[in-house]
């Protein structure tokens, strides 16, 4: 099943959820209405046979503006991934429904999701950071993130920049 | 405390039980790394066994934006530590492809024996590891005694033991000479009747078949619902292998078989089967690397793609086999000299995230069992 | 060979550290890809045993010299401390590799990395490389040996050293 068997497939089902087709090279990607994303991938994964859930991504595109999640349903039968985009707008917590009583393992790849960019998941069972400490502040993928300059009273950079004009060392 | 009278004689309702809270980690020698497993248990028998992660969190993702495409390599180098062929050749592959470059045909046969290697090392670290854990230390000595061997040739192409930087994008850093073709062969030679002996060793080794049949046993649902891949999906009796079922490179043009579990001494999909596909697995990757050490075609190693890369606008999601499962890269460009944005699908993120469902009900000595058949490897898992 | 009433003159300072650079007992505490090469060291091609230190004990409190090898991170940085402070005195440190020397590779993006583990812990001996090989990490050992060898203490009144 190509790309674009899967695309009309959606599209007949879903016709006000599936915006758009992204014509981006190599990969084309579906631009989803962010709140039916539950009724799409269940449908793909029932009917259009796409077992499990390969990967979720968060992209931050400051210049949209928006925060941007993408599911990667991926199909052993057929042998293909798609890529399904949902566009949230870029505030401190955007909000997309969970996926994780479909497919469990996006227990994690949403709790990622939310540690880097912080998108909130709607309903998660353990909505926690997971690769970051928990009272760490900021989201780290985002474009305008700053590293802290002291996390529990440990320096984090490596030369300050009032120290940088004395010592170079280990500088490009 | 419990006043005498509370207590009555062969009776055991009076007294009080209560669950255990038990830290397995960050520092622990057979959690791999600094995988922290927060346990419950009643007695001996696991409640739950929550797995904790990110004391390894390198900001992988972090640096492949504000690095140029070529020196995103150490870092992905640095993903699996164990597999770090594997792993850079995947990310080459994956800007290859949105680049649209050809890789020369002689870089495609180098690729592919060099993978293959390395897929034999990190078994045979696998194997050492989980002799190991359940107590074999014999294994541990010969596994790191034929993956020196490996390490070796290693070292005489890329100059490296252990992360290489070899595998670029467009082709390899460097060409093969004929005398690394003769060590590669004479080290297969070697290598051939090991994995017999090491099967004879461990594997049919009765306390071992005792500890790990019946132990973590993952069903194929489970592995769909919780997106596990590699050994994990072929251990459940799944015939899956990207070399074999979306071929990339040269891999449609090697005959090779694809092992999976069969429930031989136990369960299907339980840790004897996963560690007895990893054995096999080593068997294939030697047969796949005789077909190809004859023929490697004269030629460029590499494609020419410039010092400078630029990759054109686009994104696209590009995954590969490697020893630990499917590792999936998903790369959006603006047309820059770097990326926009690197993700990275790693197996043994996903693998590890079963293990609170798989020790619900187990012995605390199983669990050690069935985190030793993951075979995960922390630097991927936080990445 | 010593004859019976043979008779062997030494301080009590020499005795002492000469037993404990022959019998160091290191921490089995892998963070990274150090790790690896790590055990590799004291497998079988190198067989760091050879040099009175391969017996890796599984807790602090049996160990006295820890091998940082590989990245810390700022969350893994206060467990270091805590098992550095579970082990016994005296200890001594060695520091493996570029990411625990400096952060390594990581030191201009790493928003999660602790830029050198001596910021926690105070470290004796740093080996550079990325990762080292494991003939450096025994020379890393040699290195400490004859510090210790150098080191005088007298019995039981042994100053705890002075934390950073």
């Amino acid at each position: 099943m190509t790309f674009d068997e899967v695309f009309e497939k959606l599209k007949t089902k879903f016709p006000d959820a599936i915006l758009a087709k992204e014509e981006t090279k190599p990969d084309p990607a579906v631009k989803i209405e962010p709140s039916k994303i539950k009724e799409i991938l269940a449908f793909m994964r029932d009917e259009l046979k796409f077992e499990t859930l390969g990967c979720i991504s968060g992209v931050d595109y400051p210049k949209i503006p928006a925060l941007c999640v993408v599911y990667h349903p991926t199909s052993y039968t057929h042998k293909t991934i798609v890529a399904l985009k949902a566009y949230l707008p870029r505030t401190e917590e955007p909000s997309i429904p969970t996926v994780t009583d479909l497919f469990k393992g996006a227990n994690w790849l949403e709790r990622e999701t939310y540690d880097m960019f912080g998108i909130r998941f709607t309903g998660h069972p353990d909505h926690r950071r997971i690769l970051c400490p928990e009272d760490w502040v900021g989201y780290p993928l985002r474009k305008d993130f700053k590293s802290p300059d002291y996390y529990n009273g440990m320096p984090v950079p490596l030369y300050f920049a009032e120290e940088e004009k004395t010592d170079t060392g280990g500088h490009a | 405390m419990i006043s005498q009278e509370t207590i009555v004689p062969g009776s055991h309702e009076s007294l009080k039980t209560d669950e255990l809270l038990i830290n397995m980690g960050p520092q622990h020698p057979s959690t791999h790394g600094v995988l922290r497993v927060v346990i419950v248990t009643d007695g001996e028998i696991v409640k739950t066994a929550r797995p904790e992660i990110g004391y390894l969190h390198r900001c992988f993702e972090k640096h492949s934006e504000n690095v140029e495409w070529g020196q995103v390599i150490p870092y992905v180098d640095r993903l699996d530590y164990l597999a770090s062929m594997n792993n850079a050749m995947g990310y080459s592959m994956a800007v290859e492809r949105m680049l649209g470059v050809e890789v020369p045909r002689r870089a495609e046969y180098i690729r592919v024996i060099i993978a293959e290697l390395q897929r034999i090392a990190s078994h045979l670290m696998s194997f050492g590891t989980y002799g190991l854990d359940m107590g074999a230390f014999t294994a541990f000595m010969y596994g790191f005694r034929d993956r020196e061997m490996i390490l070796d040739i290693f070292e005489k192409i890329s100059g490296a033991r252990l992360l290489y930087n070899f595998m670029w994008v467009g082709g390899t850093y460097r060409d093969i000479t004929p005398e690394i073709v003769e060590q590669i062969r004479s080290f297969l030679t070697y290598f051939k009747p090991k994995v017999d002996e090491y099967n004879t060793l461990l594997s049919y080794n009765k306390i071992f078949i005792e500890r790990t049949k019946d132990v973590g046993v993952i069903n194929l649902q489970t592995c769909f619902d919780y997106s596990l891949s590699g050994v994990m999906l072929r251990g459940a009796g799944f015939k899956w292998d990207l070399r074999k079922d979306v071929p990339y490179s040269i891999y449609k043009e090697v005959e090779f078989d694809v092992p999976t579990g069969s429930g031989e001494m136990g369960t299907l999909g339980d840790c004897w089967d996963r560690h007895i596909v990893r054995m096999r697995e080593m068997k294939e990757s030697i047969r796949i690397i005789e077909q190809l050490l004859d023929g490697i075609p004269e030629g460029p190693h590499r494609a020419k793609v410039g010092k400078i890369i630029k990759v054109p606008a686009g994104e696209g999601f590009s995954r590969t086999e490697c020893p630990r499962g499917e590792l999936g890269f998903y790369i959006i460009s603006e047309g820059g000299t770097g990326a926009y944005r690197v993700k990275c699908k790693s197996p043994c993120f996903l693998n590890i995230a079963i293990l609170d469902e798989l020790g619900k009900g187990q012995m605390v000595a199983d669990l050690v069992a069935t985190i030793g058949s993951l075979d995960i490897v922390l630097g991927e898992v936080d990445r | 060979m010593l004859s019976q009433d043979s008779l062997v003159m030494t301080s009590v300072d020499e005795v002492l550290s000469w037993g404990r650079k022959n019998s160091l007992w290191p921490l089995t505490f892998g963070l990274a890809c150090c790790a690896i090469e790590m055990m590799a060291t004291g497998a079988a091609d190198y067989d760091l045993e050879r040099f009175g230190c391969g017996v890796f004990r599984a807790t602090p409190r049996q160990s006295d010299l820890m091998i940082v090898a590989g990245t810390v991170t700022l969350k893994m940085a206060s467990r270091i401390r805590t098992l550095y402070d579970q082990m016994p005195d005296p200890k001594w440190v060695i520091s493996m590799g570029s990411c625990a020397n400096k952060g390594g590779p990581y030191w201009h993006e790493g928003y999660h990395v602790l830029k050198g583990v001596d910021r926690v812990i105070p470290v004796d001996v740093y080996v550079p490389g990325c990762p080292p090989r494991p003939e450096t990490l025994i020379e890393a050992v040699m290195m400490l040996q004859k510090k210790i060898r150098v080191t005088q203490n007298t019995l039981g009144i042994f100053e705890p050293r002075k934390h950073a």
